[in-house]
């Protein structure tokens, strides 16, 4: 076997475990249902699980990963079996898919993967922390309501209150036990702390562990991010599959899992297919923003280390909290919970609101970072118009988000204090109303989606030039016009609800409003393609991503004049119009721009870059099925397709449209596993890459990858314009004292 | 200057090719309705715009990646032009005045599809979990079917029993939501027969899917002649129990989840269900006869019934006499 290469080991290994896995699967199928069932979810999982136990072995033995994987399989059976027990002892009867057993399956892997990888890091203990927690604050909310004598168990074992203090709770004890929060303890109790914190870990455990370093911790977000990106893609395939055909192909109202026949299953994917890919934007973004700021600005860190990684740990209870709604009945609401619906479902609601207040502090705290980091951290010479324009962007992001983030937190605490305590917010029936939710909720989400674009069109910005060899055009208008996005943002935020009952006449200075953000979007357009003009343009896979980016975003923002103006919109709002144009925005906003950052920041992070070939493939394999996706999804839209439908009527003669409509979708995961291949692969065995190899102006760049704990070893000062290709002798920065030549590369422009 | 005149041909060529390939595709469904009228035309002139804007960005950016891009060997930059402000005022300002022009069409637009015709006619629409309701006031007609006469218009007053609906015919165009606690209001003049469905467009659970009604637009003298038939149907059924029973399913309605023709829906199918044995969640077995009626009207969580939980229904307040008319009426399902 010593011949045969590690990755055709792996592969080998993944087909015989994930087989034999299967077979393992559908025998226990048959033990327990008695019938052969050949597409089942047991043995799905199974081979999925064990085919990635076996692939992790072939490849390299009995790596940590492979540990992982062993302990991870290990839990989350060792789990169900406990979830499974306790659920029979309670209700009497023994119920295969009691959501009990799946939520202790759940999280007994996922602590056991992390405690398998590396022993007690900062992840696994977080998260023991966290079931402790959890199970702590349920089990005193159930004391109490015995002690009143009221019922402690519900179909979830616990009932709704007994598991919204559970929830709050882990998440405290997430945080208290992972140490993010210790140095503050300790200066409580007047111990001093390094002001320089070295790392305690080396290599890549450090990454498993607490760190003050902002590239580690922005590199922790991205992989999170990669993490959500890949869950909610799964949930959109499972629908995208069911959505394949009209009438109900396997989410049929036979069968139940979590508490849940097909159709509610259904809602909950589509729901969390919302809000994780949202929370993976506003981590994604997080990641770039925090690796990139400081670099950019030359500065040593963020303002706040200590903030900044208690802004990134603080996600990761988030991201448990909304993986744990799925499986505590789920909701049936898509991601803005409208009660009242949302007054209505069933205790995974909770879970849910939890979880996105839970990681709105994120958002929050990291925008506080930011704000200060940008005005308080720039090196000598840098005034503001000479900041790199991602830089300006990371700003106008951070403005919306430490000042519009509170509203659907509120918003989401209303509904679930609603349903705590009868406290009669959106219920017509004791007063309340239910359209004023929607106001405090887009008041945050539609400014919101700027959050998620403007980092990305700041990406944009920020590598045009370096592809197109030539200075930003327009820098000023460009940077003006993310913050007048920004502004505009905060007073558009009634179009989302034209049909919605509100006030008539207002629907007009509404439509006023929103056109108008057309008009700093398009400058960007404009600048952009006259960047490229009379450019020497030159297209890696950074590059492609960018004008991918261009492009969709386009379409996104073309497609959003017709939602602005009121009667059209009538039309189109709650269509798969809007799913359509919503998605061209994400796309080409964040989606393509997040993955040209990584192509372009790689080497930067590790010395090595990702592989040229892949990332190619990567990008022609997910632009034509994007467009394919969207735009079916527009046109059907506009013949008559709602949104958030697990069927539709068969006389509407839309089949044919969703099957490559799924096909598409299909296509787009495909290129984004090739690309999560890529990426880990490349950290190991990417060709070497410590120069300057984008021929960039920008600082970090200037210096050798990659970059050391403290970023630069001289500061540098600005001494003109950032984007000045094509100047000759010009130059942005200059650093202090010569930088040593064998460590350092000479600015080469 | 070369450039500019060739990127310009291309962008007007491109432009026209897109709007006439956009046009010619048919991209919005059957104008049924005199509001629709008004929406499509605003809805042209967007797609005219849309056209043209798209043109002028990528072809100037197709043209600048194929004739602008580094020769093979060449690692030098491009043309140091760092901007030009009235060009960027320009861009600005147009824009600007386009939109404003837009948003100035979408006003009036949206007041013409507001116009109100005080003689309208006026029909009250309920929505619930998951089914649509219409009476007609004046006739005492309660109906799972909208009739509506051609070229009327007509009132819609909208309430909901339960959770958010929305009232949306694709072929009207307009959609309204349906909010609890307060009566929207919807306005449309029928200008083409055929049929249609209203499509609940805001998601209201785990059957929103299937939250669809038949709408009709007749003539004028079928609609008369629909109305008096409902009329008759009516009187004649409120002279028997089972008559009112079905009227009260109707008005409840109950048949949003429950088929009479055993097919399976949100809830079970009611054909042969009085008398028949019920399996519940819990693996024991019970009779359909009244007692059990009764509980799963006033309580329907109190057994669950396998297949169908969690159950979704929400308890329905209806006194002795409503009840029994219920079971007289199931009786005859078989």
């Amino acid at each position: 076997m010593k011949s045969v290469s590690p990755l055709i080991r792996g592969w080998l290994s993944l087909a015989i475990g994930g087989i034999a896995a299967y077979i393992i699967g559908m025998g226990l199928v048959f033990a327990v249902s008695g019938s052969w069932t050949y597409v089942h979810l047991v043995p799905i999982l199974f081979a999925t699980f064990g085919g990635a136990m076996a692939y992790a072995w072939g490849a390299a033995g009995i790596s940590p990963l492979t540990k992982g994987l062993i302990w991870m399989n290990a839990g989350a059976l060792g789990g169900f079996a406990l979830g499974l027990m306790i659920d029979w002892l309670v209700q009497g009867s023994l119920d295969w898919a009691a959501p009990i057993a799946s939520l202790f399956s759940l999280l007994a892997g996922f602590t056991a993967f992390f405690l398998g990888v590396a022993g007690l890091n900062a992840v696994s203990k977080g998260l023991l922390w966290q079931i402790g927690g959890t199970l702590l604050g349920a089990i005193f909310i159930s004391a109490i309501r015995v002690a009143m004598g009221l019922t402690w168990s519900g179909p979830f074992l616990f009932t709704e209150p007994a598991w919204v203090l559970g929830g709050f709770m882990g998440v405290l004890f997430f945080l208290g036990g992972n140490g993010a929060v210790s140095d503050w303890f300790k200066w409580a109790r007047g111990m001093d702390t390094p002001e320089h914190h070295e790392e305690t870990h080396t290599g890549w455990v450090k990454y498993l562990n607490i760190s003050f370093d902002h590239k580690v911790i922005g590199i922790q977000y991205t992989i999170v991010a990669l993490f959500l990106i890949s869950v909610g893609g799964l949930f959109a395939l499972i629908f995208r599959t069911e959505l394949a055909a009209s009438q109900l192909q396997f989410l049929t109202t036979d069968i139940k899992l979590f508490g849940q026949n097909g159709p509610q299953l259904y809602n909950t994917f589509m729901s969390l297919h919302g809000m994780i890919m949202i929370v993976s934007i506003l981590l994604g973004m997080a990641g770039i923003t925090n690796f990139a700021v400081p670099l950019l600005l030359g500065a040593q860190d963020m303002a706040f280390p200590r903030l900044n990684s208690f802004a990134f740990w603080i996600s990761v209870p988030a991201t448990v909290l909304l993986l744990m709604s799925l499986i505590l009945g789920g909701f049936d609401t898509g991601w803005t919970g409208y009660p009242p619906l949302s007054a209505r479902a069933p205790v995974g609601m909770q879970m849910f609101f939890l979880g996105v207040f839970t990681s709105g502090w994120s958002s929050i705290l990291g925008a506080l970072n930011n704000i200060v980091t940008v005005i308080r951290m720039r090196s000598k010479g840098m005034t503001a118009f000479r900041m790199p324009i991602f830089v300006w962007a990371a700003i106008a992001t951070s403005i919306i988000a430490l000042t519009a983030t509170q509203f659907i937190g509120l918003a989401f605490q209303l509904v679930m204090f609603q349903r705590l305590f009868g406290m009669g917010f959106f219920d017509p029936a004791q007063g309340g109303n239910p359209v004023l939710f929607q106001h405090l909720f887009w008041f945050y989400s539609h400014p919101a989606v700027y959050v998620f674009i403007l980092p990305g069109l700041g990406v944009i910005s920020e590598l045009l030039p370096v592809f197109a060899r030539k200075p930003l055009f327009g820098y000023r208008w460009i940077a003006m016009s993310s913050l007048a996005i920004a502004l505009v943002g905060f007073l558009v935020w009634a179009h989302h609800m034209f049909a919605s009952g509100m006030n008539e006449y207002l629907r007009v200075p509404f439509m006023y409003s929103t056109l108008l953000v057309a008009i700093p979007t398009g400058v960007k357009f404009f600048s952009w393609v006259a960047t490229l003009w009379k450019g020497k343009i030159w297209a890696p896979t950074p590059m492609l991503f960018v004008l991918g980016g261009i492009v969709v975003f386009l379409l996104g923002g073309l497609t959003g004049p017709p939602n602005a103006t009121v009667s059209t919109d009538l039309h189109l709002t709650d269509t798969y119009f809007i799913v359509g144009h919503f998605h061209d925005t994400i796309f080409g906003g964040f989606v393509f721009p997040f993955f040209a950052a990584i192509y372009y920041w790689f080497p930067k992070a590790t010395g090595r870059r990702m592989n040229e070939a892949l990332g190619k493939l990567h990008f022609w394999l997910m632009t034509p099925a994007f467009f394919v996706l969207s735009f079916g999804m527009m046109r059907i839209g506009l013949l008559g397709m709602r949104r958030r439908i697990v069927d539709y009527d068969p006389a509407l003669n839309f089949d044919y449209t969703h099957l490559v409509m799924t096909v598409g979708g299909f296509l787009i995961a495909i290129s984004v596993l090739i690309f999560i291949y890529n990426f880990f692969n490349s950290i190991k065995y990417g060709e070497k890459a410590e120069g300057n190899i984008w021929n960039s102006r920008s600082p970090e760049w200037q210096v050798a990858s990659p970059m050391p704990a403290h970023n630069y070893d001289q500061p540098f000062e600005v001494v003109g314009e950032p984007y000045d290709y094509g100047l000759p002798g010009s130059k942005y920065v200059e650093f202090a004292a010569p930088a040593k030549a064998t460590t350092h590369h000479k600015g080469e422009n | 200057m070369g450039h500019f005149l060739i990127v310009g041909i291309l962008v007007i060529a491109v432009s026209v090719l897109t709007y006439f390939g956009l046009d010619a595709v048919g991209l919005m469904p059957v104008q049924a309705s005199a509001q629709a009228v008004s929406i499509d035309w605003l809805w042209n002139w967007e797609i005219v715009a849309i056209s043209f804007l798209f043109s002028l960005i990528v072809v100037p950016m197709t043209y600048s990646l194929i004739v602008f891009r580094r020769k093979k060997g060449d690692t030098g930059d491009g043309e140091h032009i760092e901007g030009n402000t009235p060009l960027e005022i320009a861009w600005t300002v147009v824009p600007l005045l386009i939109v404003l022009v837009f948003a100035y069409m979408g006003a009036y637009s949206l007041g013409e599809i507001r116009r109100i015709d005080p003689d309208a006619l006026v029909i009250n629409v309920k929505a619930q979990q998951f089914v649509w309701t219409f009476e007609y006031p004046e006739y005492g007609i309660i109906s799972k079917e909208l009739h509506l006469p051609l070229n009327q218009q007509v009132l819609l007053k909208m309430q909901s029993a339960d959770v958010i609906h929305s009232f949306w015919v694709p072929e009207f165009r307009i959609k309204q939501d349906v909010v609890p606690g307060r009566v929207t209001e919807y306005r449309i003049t029928p200008t083409l027969l055929g049929d249609y469905k209203v499509r609940c467009a805001e998601l209201c659970g785990s059957s929103h899917a299937y939250m669809e009604g038949p709408v009709i637009v007749n003539t004028q003298a079928e609609y008369d002649t629909w109305i008096s038939e409902q009329a008759v149907i009516a009187a004649e059924a409120a002279k028997t129990p089972e008559g009112q029973g079905e009227l009260l399913t109707v008005k409840n309605g109950c048949i949003g989840c429950h088929s009479l023709d055993g097919s399976k829906m949100t809830g079970p199918t009611w054909l042969n269900l009085y008398g028949s044995d019920v399996k519940l969640e819990d693996g024991s077995t019970v009779i359909a006869d009244d007692a059990f009626i009764t509980e799963s009207i006033l309580y329907p969580q109190a057994k669950e019934v396998a297949g169908f939980a969690p159950t979704v229904m929400p308890p329905y307040a209806l006194n002795e006499t409503e009840i029994a008319n219920i079971i007289a009426y199931l009786k005859t399902l078989k």
